[in-house]
């Protein structure tokens, strides 16, 4: 074996450095390119599902238990599991691996969708009225605006979590960056660390890239989040919004 | 569909109810890693995080805080397989103990988490009548936070133990035993009812322990502070910490908290 420089306790360096170089716009190129279409693709879908399933939820609160329970159900079925039973419809292609994860998300952005929509105010709401907003319009340009920092935090949770949760389609050879780490566990001699860690790192990169990116488009997309008030300020406004939205939560939801 | 209505005829094939392969070996093994698992995180975490949510005041306090928070963030980052496999090349492959501290180490953000933002989010009102009456520390905590917070706890602790069956699952891949061998073995074999019949009993698994939880939470939560309307504000709990970052406790709340795969 090459490369004697910084060599492991056995011999073997941990990271093979000289790998990364030849495999760096072939093998890790092409899985990197898979997990980006993994990962993102369900979470798009996911939220395409969830806003108006919250929207509905948040409308008629009877149907929200039993969407809550349904998705909390489907949360708990292991992801490797529902891959398989998903094969039977979809053979296997990149469907096999992207309904189940878009499922997943449900259990986050339902709830995050809803949570949100309920903690506008509701003397917002009927402020909004008042001027005059037909109920789409008042969505769109009031409520929808007003929810979204919740709706934010729960695609940021979905999205990390689908980017790591994405490699376990590696078991039925549909993983991006997975299928480095079998490439790694199945090397003749006993396994391969490098791929492995390569996978593991790029994973970590991509969740932390992903989460300011939808931190950085949150901030954008409400400004007034930091318009002339200190941390303190926005504090004090939470805390004097609770009240309102306490009572809100019943009379308001119309 | 017809395929997995073929499949179910796996179920019935000769030995497959006995032997070291039968389902009953492979559901026990599977209880006995998960379970295993189980105790040492929850023997881990939730004293840690009922200690670390209870000792709210203080600069180190929230420092702490902040770090059980953040586990919960790298966590759900993490990929499991990745761990695993990496864990067993780099010990000796075959023991248990490299795939049981993964297994470990990423169920325990869920169980610390919840516990920590169980406890710090009781009403500080509460806390401050039951110290009126003379309660100690040490009974403030047990008698009245912690009741409080056990909606929350149990949350936590489900989130981690359906986590850990997930993840035995997947660890069939690097040699463990369990249910996952019917879905490894089977795709190696490509005999695709092997597969569907182990993806069928892990669900199957992981919707029965979902349930136990649920009988579980009715007959610990006190009545009290039983939620009206599951994820809606307790009464005696704060929906957010106080002086945690707006995004630490994910406004949804429920099993996401945590959880990876």
């Amino acid at each position: 074996m090459s490369a004697p420089s910084a060599a492991a306790a056995d011999g073997e360096p941990l990271i093979r450095w000289d790998w990364i170089g030849r495999n760096l716009d072939g093998v890790i190129a092409e899985a990197f390119r898979e997990h980006l279409v993994l990962s993102f693709t369900p979470v798009l879908l996911g939220l395409l599902i969830a806003l108006p399933l919250g929207l509905a939820c948040a409308r008629w609160s009877r149907l929200y238990p039993v969407v809550l329970a349904a998705t909390s159900v489907l949360y708990a079925v292991p992801a490797i599991g529902l891959f398989v039973i998903f094969v039977a419809f979809t053979r296997l292609t990149y469907a096999t691996v992207i309904v189940p994860l878009a499922l997943y998300t449900l259990s986050v952005l339902v709830p995050a969708v809803v949570d949100g929509l309920r903690s506008v105010p509701g003397h917002v709401r009927q402020a909004a009225e008042a001027m005059g907003y037909r109920p789409l319009r008042r969505l769109l340009r009031v409520e929808l605006p007003l929810a979204l920092p919740v709706v934010m935090a729960g695609l940021r949770v979905a999205t990390v979590a689908n980017i790591s949760l994405v490699s376990v389609g590696a078991l039925i050879g549909i993983g991006g960056l997975g299928q480095l780490m079998v490439t790694g566990m199945k090397w003749p001699g006993g396994g391969f660390a490098t791929p492995i860690i390569v996978a593991i790192v790029l994973i970590i990169l991509l969740a932390l890239a992903a989460d300011l990116l939808l931190l950085l488009v949150q901030r954008l997309l409400t400004p007034w989040e930091r318009a002339g008030r200190g941390r303190r300020g926005r504090a004090a406004a939470r805390e004097a919004a609770a009240p309102g939205r306490a009572a809100a939560g019943e009379g308001g939801a119309a | 569909m017809n395929v997995i209505w073929n499949s179910l005829s796996w179920f019935g094939e000769p030995g497959r109810w006995s032997g070291p392969d039968g389902i009953p070996t492979r559901l026990l093994e599977h209880l006995w890693y998960s379970l295993l698992a189980f105790a040492i995180t929850v023997a881990i975490a939730l004293p840690l995080g009922l200690v670390l949510g209870h000792l709210r005041r203080g600069r180190a306090a929230a420092a702490a805080g902040f770090l059980v928070m953040s586990s919960a963030n790298a966590a759900r980052a993490l990929p499991t397989l990745g761990l695993l496999i990496l864990a067993v090349i780099m010990t000796s492959a075959g023991d248990l103990v490299p795939i049981l501290i993964p297994l470990i180490a990423l169920a325990i953000p869920p169980v610390l988490v919840n516990a920590y933002a169980g406890i710090q989010q009781v009403e500080p009102g509460l806390r401050d009548a039951a110290e009126g009456m003379g309660m100690t520390g040490r009974q403030v905590l047990a008698r009245v936070e912690l009741p409080v917070a056990m909606p929350l706890i149990l949350l936590g602790l489900r989130t981690a133990l359906i986590q850990i069956i997930s993840t035995a699952t997947i660890a069939a891949y690097v040699g463990l035993g369990g249910l996952g061998r019917y879905i490894v073995d089977g795709y190696s074999r490509q005999d695709y009812d092997s597969m569907a019949g182990g993806a069928i009993l892990v669900i199957v698994l992981a919707i029965a322990t979902q349930l136990a939880f649920a009988v579980l939470e009715r007959a610990v939560v006190s009545p009290g502070v039983r939620p009206a309307e599951r994820g809606r504000a307790r009464p005696g709990t704060k929906r957010r910490a106080r002086g945690a970052p707006p995004d630490a406790i994910p406004a949804e709340g429920r099993g996401a908290l945590g959880g990876s795969r």
